[in-house]
Order: structure tokens, then sequence, then C-alpha cells
């Protein structure tokens, strides 16, 4: 199991299927995640591009009303089950946690595997949901779930399943972190990105069980008729809403909290200054995580609960929005003064807090109630989840992506078709998302197959928008595979960087580092003494 | 659970990464019971005459011995613990084995009972009150099956000669598992069988 | 707000909601202006100059004072909204006295509309100008939703339970119904309209005692009103004149003769076309679901007699 130096492929060393299908490695593990779940993105976003197709036109033109629900419920259910949930813990998270804190592997490496083939077994079941494809919504809302005609029963067990493999890594991230550090690895030097993973993880070990639990009872209503969402049966409709977003809230956390750790990694990094304010961005973490536990009814400020309980949803709903505001601004402060590159990586970290800036500040338009009663369920609502969870989420990824490319890989890429993709994916994300606002707050519903015309011109720019934006992804996915032929050889440390991991060679060799590294300091020791004090 | 990696090394950092990482599972085991016992919380409230007249369609006695049954396996797993401390696997072994046999006595009760219920026509999809029951009851008893695997499992590694009083994680661990579904099980006797 | 984002408030509380987005938006726009500005003007300013020399730069961690200020006026900003938000919410969900109450029920995929009078209507509302109206709303099937854009207003409808909504229309005026709450195929089809007359047009219709032709405008032509029935009622949410939708088309269908499920066919004339409005569960089409309710209680007989005589004209 140990990688050769000789040859420089490090981990990548053994060949066959074999070793990467038994792998306890914690970093395959990632590799296998991370290419399992960019091709389920993959296939996401060409639903979405269908959706976009579809809405060119204000009546039914390419595809039947049923189908185009089809094509909305799978592009949801996959983009948050299969990709962006699982990504960036479960990909780059394993591959980088054990080698931020120094360990040689995560806690249970057994069980990690077992994690990516339960997930596997997952997502194969959801596969098999296809021969009567989901025409619900990523939502499943009861009674529609249970009375369509749809495999609701077999995509609520795939769904299951990736719950558990989420809450297996979950454990496990837990697990390692507090007990594998390195020697003198003490809380307050650990990366960023270790305190939004580790958030990140209570949240999956704490809210998934929730949702397993719903999607069970779900199955159930379905095979032997069970009542507890059966209005027919004295059941509740709206108790599987406040059993599903107890789960579904929390999980939007799950998706940003570690994009904001690789931010909070890229942006020192390339502006070679400390981060400004490292405690308050490490406990704001904690805090999104804990406050994301009490705000879920905020989804369901117009499903009939008392106007006391909306009125408390809505006040706590607004104190997310604090320490998220502490992150931005600590993130510019870190720009201060510094000496900053435009690699892609941070090209793409910019760009997170620049969408994540406009995704924040739409949401107190969702937050306060009078607002919300108009504005959600349309497209406002759209728009605003698109700019944080792909403006803010996807572009966290893209930088990490970027960012840890040449150590996962052993090889650099092209930086300068880097910059076409990402200066493509820039414009076309805002173009697409931006006019999803505007249609919003025009009244236009959500999830609606055929519109009336007042729509059309918004919708035909936000199609336009989408391939524009479809396109830079395409170059930035044959960026990667050209980076994976003929890139050339990376460096330990192209990027000059301070956390351990870059303290390993590209790419790292089985158990990362040749001896335990013993750490002496914060990772973020950049800049000179010399500098006048803050 | 899985075994640390042997190249973390120390066996008292393995114990307690073990120890931390079965916790959480439970506290995961915790949040999904939890989720049923809040819908049961509110459908008791907003139906409390059917909770009340339904209830009475259970067998309290064998529920009662179902409890008897639970507790004294969880008398025997301390029992095992204990022994395999002090080095005694052979012992572990026996009382491993009788709580096996335990946890299958408690699900032979709840076949008969779940199978007289159908016989009175009563299914999961009845009522709320029975949606519950089965559902409740079920994941539960599926909960005790899983613990006699790892159980069984567990006294398999004592006949290969895997376990000594310096290495007893597995037995541990799986020892807290098997409390904590007898646990729930306490908490579902009183909320189905033993309404006010 | 303007036109641009945003179609004019059709009520004074619509007026107050659209104030709150409009406060929002200023705040909003401070910060975005502020943060972005900063992000852009850092990042240019400190943009590196001199490769040599990147690691020049001073180590600061932190400024607790100045943390604490951006922890302290985000939280009184957020809490200020909130009390905002709160405050107009609160009188959205209290009807004032006196308001009409009009009964809203939802169905895949239409809504059924009872006046307290005993009168019913499909998808259409008919209330007077300047008058509060306090929708009681109900499902039968699915969760719907009814969104009224202009009034700012939505609120799910939940099987099983009642749910209340009201508005004060101050001006007359034909306003979109919306659904919000995806309910299956004809989700985005499943709209209707609330219709505020002066109040004398109102007591007309009111006193016209059928729902009329259009606004009083004395009789009309059977098929004309069948042409009229037949947008109101939401036949078209399921049916197209043509091509397949959820149900079978109109077009060439009178004097057709028509396959049922069973292999069976039956001729398309004027006492098929009616039994399939008043029970349309009776015959079905081949190759289509049983799923239309009946109209038996919400059409009257002229209103079925038109359609059927439209349905005759579509060759």
């Amino acid at each position: 199991m140990t990688g050769n130096p000789e040859t420089g492929r490090g981990y990548l060393a053994e060949r066959g299927w074999r070793s990467w299908a038994y792998t306890l490695d914690h970093k395959r593990i990632g590799v296998m995640y991370l290419l399992t779940t960019i091709a389920f993105f993959l296939v996401g976003g060409v639903f979405a591009l269908l959706l976009r197709l579809e809405l060119l036109s204000p009546q039914a033109k390419y595809f039947s009303d049923h189908t185009y629900n089809v094509f909305f419920t799978l592009h949801g259910a996959m983009m948050i089950f299969l990709f962006i949930i699982p990504a960036i813990p479960s990909g780059l998270g394993n591959f980088f946690i054990p080698m931020h804190i120094g360990a040689r592997d995560v806690a249970f490496p057994r069980l990690n595997l077992a994690s990516y083939w339960v997930f596997v077994a997952g997502f194969l079941v959801v596969l098999a949901s296809l021969v009567s494809p989901m025409d619900t919504g990523w939502t499943f809302y009861t009674p529609y779930s249970a009375k369509t005609g749809a495999a609701v029963a077999t995509l609520s067990f795939g769904i299951f399943l990736i719950g558990m493999s989420s809450i297996l890594t979950g454990l496990n991230f837990i697990v390692t972190i507090h007990k594998l550090r390195a020697p003198g690895m003490s809380w307050h030097r650990l990366p960023l990105f270790i305190w939004g993973m580790y958030s990140t993880s209570i949240i999956q070990v704490v809210a998934t069980p929730v949702v397993g639990v719903t999607f069970l009872l779900l199955a159930l209503e379905r095979l032997v008729g069970v009542a507890f969402f059966d209005p027919a049966k004295g059941g509740d409709p709206v108790l599987f809403q406040h059993f599903f977003w107890f789960y579904s809230h929390p999980v939007v956390y799950v998706m940003i909290l570690p994009a904001m750790g690789i931010v909070s990694e890229v942006i020192p990094v390339f502006s070679r200054k400390p981060i400004f304010g490292y405690a308050a961005i490490a406990y704001s973490s904690l805090a999104i995580a804990f406050i994301g536990f009490l705000v879920w009814g905020h989804h369901m400020f117009t499903s009939a609960m008392s106007p006391l309980a909306n009125a408390i949803f809505s006040f706590l709903t607004f104190f997310v929005a604090v320490p998220t505001a502490v992150k931005v601004f600590n993130w510019i402060a870190t720009l201060y003064k510094g000496s900053i590159t435009f690699e892609s990586p941070m090209l793409y970290a910019l760009t997170f807090i620049f969408l994540f800036i406009i995704g924040g500040l739409t949401g107190p338009f969702l937050a306060a109630l009078s607002t919300n009663v108009q504005l959600h369920d349309t497209y406002f609502v759209v728009a605003h989840f698109h700019y944080t969870m792909m403006g803010g989420t996807v572009m966290g990824f893209f930088a990490g992506l970027h960012y840890w490319f040449p150590k996962m890989t052993g090889k650099m890429l092209n930086e300068k078709v880097a910059r076409i993709a990402w200066a493509l994916v820039f414009i076309g994300f805002n173009v697409t998302f931006f006019t999803m606002f505007i249609v919003g707050t025009r009244g236009m519903p959500r999830r609606y197959a055929e519109y009336v015309p007042k729509f059309h011109a918004e919708n035909v720019v936000s199609t336009v928008g989408s391939a524009i934006l479809a396109l830079g992804i395409l170059v930035m996915m044959w960026n990667f595979v050209q980076g994976l032929r003929k890139g050339a050889r990376a460096p330990g440390n192209p990027w000059y960087a301070l956390s351990l991991e870059w303290q390993s060679a590209s790419p790292p060799e089985t158990e990362n580092f040749h001896e335990v590294p013993t750490v002496t300091a914060w990772p973020y020791g950049y800049g000179t003494p010399k500098g006048p004090p803050a | 659970m899985s075994s640390p990696h042997a190249e973390h090394g120390d066996p008292a950092v393995a114990f307690e990464t073990a120890k931390l990482g079965i916790w959480t599972f439970l506290a995961t085991e915790v949040l999904l019971f939890g989720a049923l016992f809040t819908a049961y919380a509110v459908y008791r409230a907003k139906f409390p005459a059917l909770f009340q007249a339904e209830h009475l369609k259970l067998d309290r006695v064998l529920g009662t011995v179902n409890t008897v049954v639970l507790i004294t396996s969880s008398l025997t797993v301390v029992l095992g613990v204990d022994a395999v401390r002090k080095g005694k696997t052979r012992l572990l072994q026996a009382y491993y084995g009788a709580t096996v046999l335990l946890g299958g006595v408690f699900l032979c009760v709840k076949y008969v009972e779940w199978t007289a219920e159908f016989s009175h026509g009563v299914f999961p999809g009845t009522n709320i009150f029975f949606s519950l029951y089965f559902v409740m009851t079920g994941l539960h008893g599926l909960h005790v099956f899983l613990g006699m695997c790892v159980l069984a499992y567990v006294v398999l590694l004592a006949r290969k000669g895997r376990l000594s009083e310096n290495y007893t994680t597995p037995v541990e661990m799986s020892g807290l598992y098997w409390h904590f579904v007898d646990l729930v099980w306490i908490y579902l006797l009183p909320l189905l069988y033993l309404i006010g | 707000m303007g036109e641009i984002l945003s179609f004019g408030a059709a009520s004074g509380q619509a007026a107050r909601v659209d104030t709150v987005f409009l406060m929002i938006l200023v705040i909003g726009g401070f910060f975005f202006v502020l943060t972005q500005g900063l992000l852009i003007y850092f990042a240019v300013k400190y943009r590196r100059r001199r490769p040599d020399r990147d690691n020049e730069t001073p180590q600061i961690t932190g400024d607790y004072l100045l943390e604490f200020f951006w922890i302290l006026i985000p939280s009184i900003v957020v809490v200020a909204i909130f009390y905002y938000g709160w405050l107009v919410y609160a009188d959205l969900r209290i009807p004032p006295a006196g308001a009409t109450d009009v009964y809203v029920n939802a169905r895949q995929w239409m809504y059924e509309v009872r006046y307290t009078d005993g009168r019913t209507a499909i998808n259409e509302i008919h209330v007077p100008a300047g008058k509060p109206v306090r929708f009681i709303l109900s499902a039968s099937d699915v969760l719907h939703g009814f969104y009224l854009p202009d009034f700012r207003v939505k609120m799910d409808m939940i099987p099983g339970r009642t749910t209340t909504l009201w508005v004060q229309p101050d001006r007359p005026g034909r306003y979109p119904i919306y659904c919000t709450v995806f309910c299956g195929a004809g989700h985005s089809n499943m709209t209707a309209n609330l219709i505020a007359l002066p109040p004398a047009e109102f007591a007309q219709w009111e006193a016209g005692g059928e729902r009329g032709g259009p606004e009083g405008k004395g009789p009309e032509a059977l098929a004309a009103r069948g042409e009229r029935i037949m947008k109101s009622a939401g036949c078209l949410n399921c049916h197209a004149v043509e091509g397949k939708k959820i149900g079978p088309p109109f077009k060439g269908l009178f004097g057709s003769r028509v396959t049922l499920e069973d292999g069976t066919t039956v001729a398309a004339d004027e006492e098929y076309l009616r039994e399939s409005i008043t029970d349309p569960g009776a015959k079905i089409v081949k190759g289509y679901q049983n799923m239309m309710p009946t109209f038996k209680t919400t059409l009257s007989t002229e209103d079925v007699n038109g359609l059927v005589e439209y349905i005759k004209g579509l060759k």
C-alpha cells in the first residue's frame, strides 16, 4: 500500500480498478467522490439547459408540461443530493481534511470506503427510479408525492441511502478532526477549511437522520399506506414540510460552509497576507451551523403556521445574516494592503465573494415576512438560492478544484484557458440568474412549464445566459482533462502556501507525509512583521 | 464500526477514537427516533381520544414480557463487557451469545403480537395510532436485528481469539449500541402500551 | 418600485409591502455598494506590482474594535428590517371587519369558487372594488397555492385544512391568480382571475343571478358564450383546441367517431359532449386517464350548451 517515491506518482502509483475499488486511502476515495459528483453536476446541468430551452417559449414547445416537471425534479434532486451535498465535503474534504491536520488518514478508513459504496448504491437506486421518473420537485411535498404515478418509493430509498453515506462521512470527519490532529495542531491553528468542514459534519450528523426517517415514512405511505402525511386519515401534509425543512434548511449550510472554508484558504494565499479575524471566521461557521437549525420555518411562511411562529422564524432567520456578513467583511479586510495576484483559484474565490454578497443581500427580502409572502415560490427565490448555491458553493468548489488540482494530480492547469472559462462562467451566471430576480419580483411563479407572455423577454435573456454559462463550464472541464493529459509537472507547493497539505509531494504519497509533522504555528503567517501594526 | 487504521498506532488513542465514533453514531440514532417521537407528540395532542381507544388493542402482557427480556439482555451485555475486561473471553462468548438469544426471543414475541394484530384487521394504514405503532416498533425491531448481527460478529471475533483484555473495543462499542436499542424500547413501552 | 421591477400595487396593503421591499432594497443597495466597492477597490489597488516583493505585506490579523462594530451594525439593521417586515405582515393577516367571504377550493387543476349566496363559478371571482374580500381556501387533492401578484400576497391551499387570505382591490380591474405550490402536470396552467367591479356594476352582476354575459352586456350568442366559458371554466388547462394535452383535443371532434378505452367506438354527438362535461367518467377516450372532475354543479345548462355549440364549430 505504499506509493513508490521513485515513480513521482505518489498515491496514484498503483494501477488497476481493484486498487481504486478497495482502496482505504482517503485521497483515492476523495478522488472517486469528485469524479462521481462532477459527472452528476454535468448531467444535472444538461437538465437545467433543457429547462431553459423550453422556457424560450411561453407555451409548451419542445416538451410536454409533464416532461418539463420531470426535468426540473431531476435537475434539483441530482444537483442537491448527488452533487452539491457530497462534492465538497466528501470529495475535497476527504482528500484534504487528513492532510490539513497532519494525519495519515481519516479515523475510520474502512467506514470511509463503505460510505462511498453506500453512496454508489444510493445513486444506482436513484437511477433505477428513472423507469418512472419523478415529477414532484426535489421537495417531494405530500400529498402529491403520495399520489403521483412516479417511482417515489424507489427514489426515496435511494436518497435514504445517500443520506446514510452522508451521516457516516460526517461522523468520520468529526472523529478525525477531534482525535487525529498532528502534535501542535491546536484548535486555533486549524485551517479555516477544517472549521467549515467541522461545522458541516455536525449538521450532516444531526439533521440527516430526520430526513432519512421522513423519506422512509413517505415510502411506507406509498407501500403500506401509513397515515402520517395523509389528510384523509388525519395525517398532516404540513408535518412533512416541517420534517423536510428541518433537514433541508440546515443542509444549505452543509453546502456553503465548506465553500466558505475554501475561500478562507485561497484569499490569504493569493493576497500574501494573514487572514483577517481568524477567530471570527472560525466561530461564525459554528454559529451559522447552530442558527441554521432554528430557521427551517422560513420555508413555510405561507403554509398555515401561526403568525407568531412565523414571526419567531423570521426573527431567527435574520440572525443568519450576521455571521455570514462577518465572514464577508473579514475576507475583504484580508485583501487590504495585500499583494494580490489573480490566478484562477483567486478569481473564483473573489467571484464567490461577489456573487455571495448578492445572494446574501437578497436574503432579507425573503426573511422579512411581508416581502416573503410576496416573493415566496416565485423566481426571486430561484435566483436567490442559485446566487448562494451556484454563485456561492459551486464557485467555492471551482476555486478549490483549481487551487488543489496540482496537489491532487501532480499536474499544472493551463492558466490562460482557466481564465477564459472563468470569464464565461462569470458573465453567463449573472445573465442567467440576475434576470430571475426581476421576473420573480414581477410575479412569475417557479416550476412553471408555461407562463404568460409578459415574462417572455426575461426568460429569453436567461436562456442566453445559461448557454454562455454552459460553454464556460465545458471549457473548464476540457481544461481539466488537458491538464491531466499534458499539464506541466506541478511542484510540491506551486502557490507558496503555508498549510500542511502543501508540505507534501505533488501528488502526495499514500500516507501523505514521510513523518508526522509537528505544528508550531498557524497556517496564515504571510506578510512581514515589519509592516505597520493593525 | 470499523477499527481505526493500524497506523494510528497507540491502542489507547484507537479506543478513544472508536468511542467518540460510536457516541456520534448514537446521536444520529437519537435524531432518527426523535423525528418519530415528535410525530407521536403532534398526533397524540391532536387525537387524544383515538390514542386512548386504540392503545387498548395492544397486548400489554406481551409488551411487559418483552421489556423484561430486553432488560435482561442489557444485563448480559454488561456482564460480557466485564468478562472481557478481565480477559475471560469464553465467558464473554456465553454472555453475548445469551444476549443474541434474548434478542431473538424479543423478535419472536414481536412477531406473535404483529400477527395477532393483523388477524384483527389492524394494519399500518389503519389510522395514525397504528401507523406510529407499526413504524416505531418496526424500526426498533430492525435495530434489534442489526444489534444481534453485530453481537454475533463479536462472538465470532472472540472465538477466533481476536479479543483480549488489551483489545476490548468491539465488545464495548457493540455493548453501547445494544444499551441504546434497549433504551428506545423503554420509551416505546409507556408511549404505546401504557397510555393514561 | 416603478414599472420595471414590479407592476403597480393594486391595494393599499400591496403598496405597504412595496415600501418594505424598497426599504430592504435601499439598505441592501448601500451594503452592496460598500462591500463590492471595497472588494473591487482593494483588488485593484493592492494587486501585486513587484513580483519579487510579494511577501512584504503588513501582518494584520484582526482588529477587535472593527469586528465588534461589524457584528453590531448588521445586528441592528436586521432587527429593524425584521420589525418593519413584521408590522406590515401583521396587518396583512388580520382582515378588516365587514369583509365579503368567498370560498375557494382548489383541485387539479382549477379553482372552484362559491359565494355565500350559493352561486358557484370556476376560475373567476367577482368582487366589488374598494371593499375588503376574504378568501376561505381549501384543497381537495394535493397542495395548491393562491397567489395574487398585484396584491403581493399568497397562501397555500392544504387538503384537510382551511386557510384564509384577504385583499382589498382599490381599483376595478382584472387581476391574475396563480397556483404557486407545485401540483402536477397542469400546475403552470392553473390560473384564475379576480375581477373587481365598480360597486354599481357589481350590484348589477350580483342581481343578474346567472354569471351572464361579459359584465352585463346583454344576451350573447350561444357559441360565443361557449368560447368564453371554455376559457374561464378551466377547460383549456387540460384540453387544447388542437393537439394532445392532459385531455383530448376539441378540433374536429364533433361528428367524428371516438375510440374508448375498452375498444368500442362512439359517435361524438351533442349528447356525448354534454355527458363528457357533466359525467366525464362515463366514457374514457383511449389513451387518456380518468381524472376530469364533473362540472354538473359548477356549470349551468346554458353554459354546457354554449360549450357544445362552440365545440361543434371547431372543424
